[in-house]
Order: C-alpha cells, then sequence, then structure tokens
C-alpha cells in the first residue's frame, strides 16, 4: 500500500471522522494503532496503515488489541486501539482493570456506536462504559471535532493518567468534512517503562490500594468538565427551550432549532451537572437529546434538575432533524413547526404540484446479498438441502444465508457464540428434538477471533457438532480485510499463515474428522457433509476458496443459460448466485391435475465469474461456457 | 433562513454502481469551488447488492450531514426502482436524473417481490421534475458500462450552481492523474450524460 504522503502542518483535508481519527493520532505523535475490524470503525486503522512511521496491526480480536495497546502505553507511548461498540463488550475485561492501573503514554479507546443499526446486531450505547469503569467519554459532532478531539484525547490521559474512551457514532465514522490539521508531534521519549508491581501486578492487595485513587481521579476530572470549553454553550435567543446534547445530534439541532441555546458536551463523561443547571434556569424547557439511551438524562435527573428527554424523542436510531422537528413542535404546541418548515434552494426553478407515491412502501426490499460466485453459496445452498437439523450461525457474510433463497441458519447471536451454542443445543436437547442434527458455520476470521475457544471446548466436553469453518482468506464482511488465515499483515506483507487442519486437530478434533474442500465442487461437499452428520463426534469440514473481494481472485470466462435447453425447474436459483435472473415464469398444468411453476433463467455474462456452482444444479445440461468472451 | 445557500444532493443506486464516486466527485468539486461541504459514505454490508445512498451537501456553512426528506434538491438515481424508493426525499421543485437501467434483485428473481412495471412513469404520475433515460446502453455504447457514472454526472451538471465545464475539469483531472487512457471516453460520456439530459 502506498503511504499517505507525510503533510506540513495546518493542512486542510476532505476526510472522513474515521480517517480524521487516525490522521490525528498520528499527529499527536502516537505509535501504536491496533484494531480488529468492524463497522463502522474499520477505515480507522485502514487510513492509519497507510501513514508513515507509526505501527499499525490488525489484532484477532479486540480484547488483544486493546491489550497491545495498554502494554504500548506502559512501555512510555501513545497508544490507540479502534472497534466497533460490540467490540468493547469483548475488550472490556482488560478495560475494567486498566482503569484502575493507569497509563504510561497516552491511551485512546476509539468506540463507534452503530447508531440506527446499519450494519450490526444491536444498537448499544458505549457511553455506559464510561461510568463502569470511571474514565472520561470524548464525544466528536463531526470530522474536525474528530480530530481535535483525538488528538486532545492524548493529552487528556496523560494528564489524568486515565485511559480515555472517544465514543464515535456512524454519523461521525462515515461522513466526510473539510478538517484543518495541526502540526505533528514527536513521539513521546525520555520515559520508558517503569517497574512497579504495585501499580502493575493487580491482585487484590494491589487493587485495592488503586481504587481510591481511581475515585479520585474520577473527582478530578469532574472538576474539569465544569471548567473546560469541551462543555461549551452556543447561545441562543429562543429561550422557550434548551438543549443539553452532545455527537452528531448538536448539529441536528443547530440545523433543526438555529436560535435555541444548546450546551453542547463534547466531554460527556464525567457530566457538567454546574453548567446544566445554569442552562436549565435560563430557559423555560431544559430537553436532553441523546442517541440512544437515556444516559445524560438519568444523571441530570438525578441531579434534581427538570428535564425532558425519551419522554419525548425516540429511544432508538438517530435523532435527525426530521425526528427533532416535529417532536418539539408537538412540545411547543406546534408553533415552531411553521417557523422551522424547510428553505427552499434551486429558486429558479419553478414549483410544481407534487403528490407522491408512498415512500418505498409498495417496492421491493432490497437487502444486500452474497456476492456473484462468494464460497459460500455452496455451502448454504447443501445446507438447505439437509433434513432433521439445527444450525448455529455465527457473524460475517455467511449471516445471509439465514435469507432466501437458502433459509439456512438457525441462531447467530455474537463473534463466536456458533461454536458454545451448537454444543448446547447438542447437551440441552429436549425429547421433541429426537436425532436432529446439529452444524455449526462459522468462518476464518470470526473463528480466530472467538470461535477457537468454543472448539476447544465441544473437544473437551466430547461434544458432537459437525462444523463448517469457511475458510475464505478474508474477513469479508467489513470488505475483504487480512488476518492471520490470509497470510499477509495489515500492509499487505507476506505473514505466517494459520494451517486450520492442524490447529483444529491440535484442538482436539480427529484428524480423520477433518476434511478439507473446494465449496464450489457441489457433489464433494454433499458427501463430506452428508456423511460427518451421521457420525457421533466432533468434525469440521474447511473451505478453501478465497472471497471474490481479495485482489488475489481470479475469475474465469462466465457462463450462459442456452435458452432451448433450459426447461425452467429453477434448481439454479437455489444457488442465491445474484447472476442468475429470471426471464420469464409460466405455470403449467401437469397430467395429474396439480399446476406447477417454472422460471426460466439467464446468467450475466457481465457478472458471471465462471466460478462453475451452478452447473452440477441444472438436469439437462443448460448452463454452459460463453465461447470468446473478453472481459471489460 | 440561514441556510438558504445548502444544495443538497442525493446519490442513490446499489453497491457497486460507482454510487459513492459520483458522490465523492460532486464534494470535491464543490469543495475546489470554495463550499464547506460534507458528505456521508456509506461501507460495510453495502458492498453486496443492498442499497446504496451518498448525501451530498455544500454551502456556506453545513451544519447536519445528513439531508432531511424534503429538502433533496438534486436526486442521482441510478437505478429506476431505486429512484421511485427515493424520491419522496426531493423537495416539491426538486429535479431528478433517473438511468432507466433495471437491476433486478435476488428477491425478484426468486418470486418473493414483483418490480414495479414502470417506475418512471410512476414518478411521472407524481409529476415529479425529471430526466429519465437508459444511462447504462450511454456507457456501453461508448465501451463500458462503468462509464455510467460520467454520464450521470454530465447529465445533472447543467442544474449545479457552478459551470458544467468546472464538474467536467475535475473528473477528467481524476483520470488524467491516475488512467490518463480513460480522458477523451469520460469527456464524451460527460458530453453523452449533458446532451441526454437536455434530450430528455
Ligand atoms: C465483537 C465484534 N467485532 C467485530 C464485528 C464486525 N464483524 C462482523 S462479522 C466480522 C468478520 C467476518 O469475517 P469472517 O468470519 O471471516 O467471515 P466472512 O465475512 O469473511 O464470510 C466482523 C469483523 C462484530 N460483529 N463483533
Ligand atoms: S465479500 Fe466475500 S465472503 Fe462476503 S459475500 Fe462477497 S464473496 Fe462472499
Ligand atoms: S458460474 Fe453460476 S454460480 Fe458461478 S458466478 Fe456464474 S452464474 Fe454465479
Ligand atoms: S437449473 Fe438449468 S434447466 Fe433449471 S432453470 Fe436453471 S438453467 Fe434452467
Amino acid at each position: 500500500m502506498n503511504a499517505v504522503n507525510p503533510l506540513p502542518s495546518g493542512e486542510r483535508l476532505f476526510i472522513s471522522g474515521n480517517e480524521a481519527v487516525a490522521r490525528a493520532a498520528w499527529g499527536a505523535g502516537c505509535k501504536v494503532m491496533a484494531a480488529y475490524p468492524g463497522t463502522p470503525a474499520t477505515e480507522i486503522l485502514e487510513y492509519a496503515s497507510r501513514l508513515p512511521e507509526m505501527y499499525s496491526e490488525w489484532s484477532v480480536n479486540e480484547k488483544v488489541s486493546l491489550e497491545v495497546c495498554i502494554g504500548a502505553s506502559l512501555a512510555g507511548s501513545r497508544a490507540l486501539c479502534a472497534m466497533k461498540h460490540v467490540g468493547l463488550n469483548v475488550a472490556s475485561d482488560a478495560l475494567m482493570t486498566q482503569t484502575l492501573i493507569g497509563v504510561g503514554g497516552g491511551l485512546v479507546i476509539a468506540v463507534a456506536d452503530d447508531v440506527g443499526l446499519s450494519s450490526s446486531q444491536n444498537e448499544q450505547d458505549s457511553r455506559f462504559w464510561g461510568r463502569f469503569a470511571h474514565v472520561p467519554v470524548l464525544e466528536p459532532s463531526d470530522a474536525q471535532e474528530a480530530y481535535d478531539l483525538t488528538r486532545f484525547a492524548f493529552d487528556l490521559s496523560e494528564q489524568f493518567d486515565t485511559p480515555v474512551i472517544l465514543r464515535m457514532t456512524t454519523r461521525i465514522c462515515h461522513v466526510k468534512g473539510v478538517v484543518g490539521t495541526s502540526q505533528r508531534r514527536p513521539f513521546n521519549s525520555g520515559v520508558g517503562f517503569k517497574k512497579d508491581p504495585a501499580r502493575l501486578v493487580m491482585i487484590p492487595t494491589n487493587a485495592k490500594h488503586r481504587i481510591p485513587l481511581m475515585y479520585r481521579r474520577e473527582e478530578r476530572l469532574q472538576q474539569y468538565s465544569e471548567e473546560s470549553n469541551l462543555n461549551l454553550l452556543k447561545e441562543g435567543n429562543d429561550k422557550r427551550i434548551g438543549f443539553v446534547t452532545s455527537g452528531p445530534v448538536f448539529m441536528h439541532i443547530q440545523e433543526a432549532f438555529p436560535e435555541s441555546p444548546i450546551l453542547k458536551l463534547g466531554m460527556s463523561y464525567p457530566m457538567p451537572t454546574g453548567k446544566i443547571r445554569e442552562l436549565a434556569s435560563q430557559v423555560e424547557q431544559l430537553v436532553v437529546a441523546e442517541e440512544v439511551e437515556p444516559i445524560l438524562e438519568g444523571e441530570i435527573k438525578a441531579a434534581g434538575i427538570q428535564v425532558l428527554g425519551k419522554e419525548i424523542l425516540p429511544r432508538i436510531g438517530e435523532l435527525a432533524p426530521q425526528v427533532l422537528r416535529p417532536a418539539i413542535a408537538k412540545l411547543l404546541g406546534d408553533a415552531r413547526a411553521e417557523e422551522t418548515a424547510p428553505p427552499r434552494t434551486l429558486a429558479d426553478l419553478p414549483e410544481v404540484k407534487v403528490s407522491m407515491p408512498p415512500p418505498g412502501s409498495s417496492l421491493f426490499p432490497r437487502p444486500p446479498t452474497m456476492c456473484v460466485a462468494c464460497p459460500h453459496l455452496g455451502i448454504y445452498y447443501c445446507l438447505s438441502k439437509i433434513r432433521n437439523k439445527a444450525i448455529s450461525g455465527d457473524i460475517g457474510c455467511y449471516t445471509l444465508g439465514a435469507g432466501h433463497p437458502w433459509n439456512a441458519l438457525d441462531t447467530t447471536i455474537c463473534m463466536g457464540a456458533s461454536m458454545g451454542v451448537a454444543h448446547g443445543l447438542d447437551k440441552g436437547r429436549t425429547d421433541v428434538d429426537g436425532d436432529q442434527k446439529i452444524i455449526a458455520v462459522i468462518g476464518d476470521s470470526t473463528f480466530m477471533h472467538m470461535g477457537m475457544q468454543g472448539l476447544l471446548d465441544i473437544t473437551y466436553n466430547r461434544g458432537n457438532v459437525t462444523i463448517l469453518l469457511l475458510d475464505n482468506r478474508a474477513v469479508g464482511m467489513t470488505g475483504g480485510q487480512d488476518n492471520p488465515g490470509s497470510g499477509r499483515d495489515i500492509h499487505g506483507e507476506e505473514s505466517p499463515r494459520v494451517d486450520f487442519a492442524k490447529l483444529c486437530e491440535a484442538l482436539g478434533v480427529k484428524p480423520e474428522r477433518i476434511h478439507e474442500v473446494n465449496p464450489y465442487e457441489l457433489p464433494t461437499l454433499f458427501k463430506a457433509l452428508r456423511e460427518e452428520v451421521k457420525i457421533d463426534d466432533t468434525s469440521v469440514i474447511i473451505t478453501n476458496q478465497p472471497c471474490v473481494l481479495v485482489d488475489f481472485y481470479a475469475a474465469k470466462p462466465p457462463l450462459r443459460v442456452e435458452d432451448d435447453k433450459c426447461t425452467g425447474c429453477k434448481n439454479c436459483l437455489d444457488v442465491g448466485c445474484p447472476a442468475i435472473h429470471v426471464t420469464r415464469r409460466e405455470t403449467v398444468v401437469k397430467p395429474n391435475g396439480t399446476t406447477k411453476e417454472l422460471a426460466f433463467v439467464r446468467i450475466e455474462s457481465s457478472a458471471c465469474t465462471g466460478c462453475n456452482l451452478c452447473p452440477s444444479t441444472c438436469g439437462p445440461d443448460a448452463i454452459v461456457p460463453v465461447e470468446n468472451f473478453i472481459r471489460q | 433562513m440561514s441556510d438558504n445557500s445548502i444544495t443538497n444532493i442525493l446519490v442513490a443506486g446499489i453497491g457497486g454502481q460507482g454510487v459513492m464516486t459520483a458522490a465523492e466527485i460532486l464534494a470535491q468539486t464543490a469543495l475546489a469551488q470554495g463550499y464547506d461541504v460534507k458528505k456521508t459514505e456509506v461501507a460495510g454490508m453495502a458492498q453486496r447488492g443492498g442499497v446504496v445512498t451518498s448525501h451530498v451537501r455544500f454551502g456556506d456553512k453545513v451544519l447536519s450531514p445528513a439531508i432531511p426528506p424534503g429538502e433533496v434538491d438534486i436526486l442521482v438515481g441510478f437505478e429506476p426502482a431505486e429512484s421511485l424508493r427515493w424520491c419522496s426525499h426531493l423537495r416539491k421543485n426538486g429535479v431528478a436524473m433517473v438511468s432507466t437501467t433495471r437491476q433486478e434483485p435476488p428477491v425478484v428473481s426468486l418470486g418473493l417481490f414483483d418490480y414495479p412495471e414502470d417506475p418512471v412513469a410512476q414518478m411521472r404520475a407524481a409529476n415529479i421534475r425529471m430526466h429519465a433515460f437508459d444511462a447504462g446502453a450511454i456507457a456501453v455504447g461508448l465501451g463500458n458500462f462503468r462509464l455510467v457514472n460520467t454520464v450521470m454526472l454530465g447529465a445533472i451538471s447543467e442544474y449545479l450552481p457552478f459551470s458544467p465545464e468546472i464538474l467536467k475539469n475535475v473528473i477528467l483531472e481524476r483520470f488524467r492523474k491516475h488512467k490518463p487512457k480513460l480522458v477523451e471516453i469520460n469527456e464524451q460520456a460527460f458530453e453523452a450524460g449533458r446532451a441526454a439530459q437536455a434530450a430528455h
């Protein structure tokens, strides 16, 4: 990968919030950055890896990434780890004790909440961790602030001897704006790793002494929060409502209610109670607008300040202008609704009378699908044909196997859960499920993240699960990043590649129960699966074809359907490859009077990669290669 | 109203169609004109055939990055059904630039849902100010379906608060840097888009 040119100070860049975090950390003399990919935080490390001189890595999971950064901090250097919201659940064990230790070099945890659930299994609010771990929480409201607050977070961390949580949301991570940068600061130097067991070895006697220090730090931070201009009042003439807010909601409020006073919390924990009380005394009604849980609201109310929050605003999703406007209008008895009517532009165009179709209502959904030729397609084709089974799934592109046409995934919880849940489905089965086969499906990256321990638990406890380990040489779901299974590091440089068969064997799976298969060869795959579900032991079927996103993926000449041979049997549609399209449907009446639906198909040759999966589902051999094809 | 000068462009399509690139070019052009710009980027799952939208807002000072429904000035629709999906976000006097190249998702292929018979007619019936033409066919006619992007940008160029030449130059400059061989064909695609807009 090409390095981003080191820039002189005072540069103005058009970058996303994620890129701003990476750029700011680099500018703040951060020496180590680590992350496990996860939407919406992934680009922080992708961008960091292209900046010179700083060490960056894909860690195998978020806990390890935080531990790497703790180590780097204790070694004296500034460090930042980045993760999506659920990543901090994984890393929390480290965080909850690290907070007692404090830092060497500044330590920043950038955590991105998926407000609106664009690509996550839940919508949890990471600000809770600040309270739980007694560490400060900073919340940027756009890309520029993501830059400024990241840079500042390192100083705060060192000044108060605390890790700092930088809480982002999708609307910060994935929004580009103009960002002014400042001069790069040198790495920390002169102070290295300071051996101090009473502080760094958290056994009960030592930890006991650290707890009061942590509380004292929190009190000092509370004081700081009251005084700091991170928590700033934006004055406004309309005193009917005063807002307390943080993060991107600050921008939404300014857009919707330009005249309202707003107390904007750049540091939302510890909360500046005094400043909030002051605003409350200046306005008729105080409203707290926060995404997503009523955290500040509870604390404001506990301080005896009258405030409205989730009574009038939704508890899920974004608090965008179109959500705020009607809620506040209602509160004000609609007086405000007209004043805030959307402004017009393109004023030179004549206005037409528009009678809109109901927004999207009658329209088909367009859910994400697996890619054309995805190596997971064949797996789900086979799984959908196995009877009397329960399939414990996991998180990755293969979670889409729960959808059409396969409907072949019965559970998804969190990363790695497929292993333990499968084992529990087996051990906890009741009489009604009889000899139902238990199958688990897990991706390579998920397996290394949290799945390996689950497999060890299964083998150690003599479980009986048939495991499909989908090794596609990439973290597909988040855009095809490298991992220990791809044999390349974050820069694309060669690194040791995990041997999954050996690894499974080492974890206790019998060698004869481990099979490596090509997922495009349906007959082989079927045979392995049919045999293994029958055997009363744990087996692992490992697939060995790459995700189509990887740079070494080699497309072959595409296939096409011979119209006169296609009988409209629809079998190939069960593969679920998006390159296969229906051209026409027909209903035929069979001799016995029953009707049958036929669908005749074509293959979009510009999309088909010739993976050769679908031909083996076609009885009449209607799927054939395109001759003399030149790919654009 | 303080944000009177904000231009709101919603680019909508399907993962892999170049929605992000089109939005990025618009944002860069506005930036070069000295505007404050905000642009959403949707990543992650969008790569796999789902709906993709990007909001581009520019003006003196842009606050919220998301265009509220009903405030879109220009809808750039890379697909007719996706244009229909988002057209209700247009202002009453906004304009939709629609490519009529249809892309049916697997749920339609599987027979679970129907593709609307004529999304463009539905939008016309709703009296939406619109230009609709087959940008995919124009691109393929020029030799590469990836040119759709440039065709669509050419098509909306007359509606921007700066001259079409400025947008064209930004596009061509990008190619000049990375793929000089494609400069000429992109210029043709841009002009073809402009002509299509004028004709439809
Ligand atoms: C704790 C946690 N971290 C990160 C994520 C984001 N995430 C979801 S799936 C996935 C990886 C999937 O990779 P893999 O298992 O190899 O499957 P693929 O997508 O390649 O099929 C990631 C990083 C998450 N959901 N939870
Ligand atoms: S990104 Fe890779 S793993 Fe994910 S659906 Fe596409 S081909 Fe499959
Ligand atoms: S060969 Fe069949 S399954 Fe493979 S990409 Fe082409 S159409 Fe899809
Ligand atoms: S499997 Fe073969 S015969 Fe059946 S619909 Fe597909 S192409 Fe036609």
